[in-house]
């Protein structure tokens, strides 16, 4: 999108040549593609996870916390499901219940009185779809998550390294900036449910995620995105590279957003706050007649 | 009894018939109440805001009905119709091609999208008002709504307006991919600074209300209003159904359901809506004046000074609280 500097050009890796979308969402979804988790183990330090809604429970599914990122003390978030079927039960797959959206906003309320930038890991097949969920408000949750980061009062910076899935996605991807690794998906709608739909049949799944246009090349294209990390391999098979990789971008629109804004001034957290209104505002395809 | 769909002219509602395409129905026709079972004439159940009279099933309107429903007579004014959907991914599923389901949509709807905005009174309060039209691909949300949306709420925020927008929706419109995910983040946005500007923003929540409107900008409203038995909820029935294989409770995701569960503020009958919101209008844009009814009647007296109110005072209670 239109303020960001120096972005990597777009390019694609050269495995990629032949890949479908819907073989970028089977990547997107490797159980040993990096998780928020290895992330923050492998790019910060002095991690301290953050637990609890402080209203019904803890969501092992969207977890946070405070961490050093080059020097500076930021809050980390993100969705954590697991790599076998143990750590996916206790994690829900990912999928955060409003007990996570909610521990969400609180910490990001946290980090704004603290003054602290916030860094986020998307990775999620989405909202948990379930009774307890419903009843607990999982439209709201995720709505407040939002009004919260249009809002909130330190820079944002979101990273899209697995799957975007939906509302469950969005609900903490509201930034000032959005990175995607070029293996990543981000879709309204996961390919099996809109073939569901639209197909009246999961197994076209495939032919969805073509024309959903769900990969980081094409929400690139749309601007959606600000910047496409390349894969030069597939990030499960050099996790520490990708990681590496993705930290290095992290960091240099880190320090564009605090070296433009800072937070201890009214006037430069306004500015902050109109560009990010700015950025949202002008995402949409139609015309006027 | 006043009758809301017999109006002529500009703002005459179309009946749900024609707006279907089905215009070859004829207007006294029976109908029957997929509540009770039994039968009503078509007319009768215009006449009481297509409310079943003996079970209070509650027929759903088409955006022009609903306007005319909450909106004083004519005063409703449409603004940024011109603005048309495009086909940013060239969407194809196997029913053809997302543009040419655009246009045989508008043609079969006689609208442009699945929503409408614009400036009206409310018992004489002036207002912006944005309502769904539920048979525009199951008001599903697109470009188009973020972008009316968005410039109905700056509007509204310039101008000093309340927002009362009514909502009804399938969710995001998977025909526009991510571009109708991210009007989720667009129109809280613009909510965010109408209420930083103290404006209220009410949504009234009508049947089916689901996915990314539930998620946005619906659900963080100052005040929730929802219509008795309106289905509203994140994720749909089905599949809430097939991922966890539990048996769903009887009442699950209906109002009484949100309301019993703290997400919504209160359940207003039809015929009520509009001196409910007018009310609330009054409350936070006028709170200090001691009598701020727009008909010269005293604070909090809620049922007076509209005419369909004489009707309103015979029918059930109004349900504001769980009982």
């Amino acid at each position: 999108m239109s303020t960001t500097e120096p972005v990597s050009e777009e390019t694609v890796s050269s495995h990629a040549a032949g890949l479908r979308p819907i073989d970028r969402v089977r990547l997107a979804r490797d159980p040993q593609r990096p998780s928020t988790l290895d992330y923050i183990a492998e790019l910060f330090t002095n991690f301290v996870e953050l637990h609890g809604d402080r209203t019904f429970g803890d969501d092992g599914a969207l977890i946070g916390g405070l961490a050093t990122f080059h020097g500076r003390s930021v809050l980390v978030l993100g969705h954590q499901g697991g790599s076998n079927t143990r750590e996916n039960l206790a994690r829900n797959f990912g999928m955060p219940k409003p007990e996570g959206f909610r521990k969400a906003r609180r910490l990001m309320r946290h980090a704004e009185k603290f003054q602290l930038p916030i860094i986020t890991f998307i990775d999620t097949s989405g909202a948990d779809p379930g009774i307890g969920s419903e009843e607990r408000g999982q439209g709201t949750a995720i709505a407040e998550s939002l009004l919260e980061m249009i809002g909130v009062q330190v820079p944002i910076i979101c990273v899209v390294i697995g799957e975007g899935g939906s509302g469950g996605a969005l609900a903490i991807s509201l930034g000032d900036r959005l990175l995607m690794l070029e293996n990543a998906v981000y879709a309204v709608a996961s390919p099996e449910a809109c073939a569901a739909i639209l197909w009246k049949d999961a197994s076209f799944a495939g032919e969805a995620a073509d024309t959903m246009r769900v990969t980081a090349a094409d929400l690139q294209r749309f601007g959606i995105i600000d910047e496409l990390i390349v894969e030069p391999v597939p990030a499960h098979e050099a996790p520490r590279e990708t990681i590496v990789a993705v930290g290095l971008r992290i960091a240099a629109h880190l320090d564009e957003l605090v070296h433009r804004f800072d937070v201890s001034d009214p006037g430069s957290v306004e500015r902050l706050l109109k560009e990010r209104y700015a950025k949202f505002r002008r995402i949409g395809a139609w015309h006027e007649a | 009894m006043r009758s809301f769909f017999q109006r002529q002219g500009k703002f005459r509602p179309r009946s749900s018939e024609e707006a279907t395409g089905d215009s070859a129905i004829p207007e006294d026709m029976w109908v029957k109440c997929p509540k009770c079972g039994e039968l009503i004439y078509s007319k009768e159940l215009d006449h009481n805001d297509r409310v079943f009279p003996k079970c209070s099933h509650q027929f759903r309107l088409n955006a022009r009905e609903r306007i005319a429903l909450l909106a004083d007579d004519g005063s409703f004014e449409e603004w940024d119709s011109g603005i048309q959907p495009e086909d940013p991914l060239q969407f194809v599923d196997p029913k053809g091609a997302y543009a040419d389901k655009l246009v045989s949509t508008q043609q079969k709807t006689g609208e442009t999208e699945s929503l409408i905005t614009g400036s009206s009174r409310i018992d004489g309060r002036p207002s912006v008002m944005v309502v769904t039209e539920f048979a525009f691909m199951g008001a599903s949300m697109g470009s188009v709504w973020g972008e009316k949306l968005a410039r109905a709420v700056e509007r509204a925020t310039r101008e000093g307006l309340p927002v009362l927008t009514v909502n009804a929706s399938g969710g995001a419109r998977m025909h526009e991919g991510l571009f109708s995910l991210m009007q989720m983040a667009k129109t809280v946005a613009a909510f965010d600074r109408l209420g930083r500007a103290r404006l209220p923003h009410f949504s009234l929540l009508i049947d089916p209300c689901f996915g990314g409107v539930t998620a946005s900008y619906a659900t963080v409203a100052d005040v929730i209003l929802a219509e008795p038995g309106a289905l509203i909820g994140f994720a749909g029935q089905r599949v809430i159904e097939q991922v966890t294989k539990q048996k769903l409770p009887a009442d699950f995701q209906t109002a009484e359901f949100l309301l019993d569960h703290g997400m919504i503020d209160l359940i207003v009958e039809r015929a009520l809506l509009r001196a409910t919101i007018a009310t609330l209008i009054d409350h936070h844009v006028a709170p200090s004046r001691p009598s701020f009814s727009a008909n010269g009647h005293e604070a909090g007296d809620l049922l007076a000074g509209t005419d369909d109110i004489a009707r309103a005072v015979n029918a059930e209670p109004v349900r504001h609280s769980a009982s």
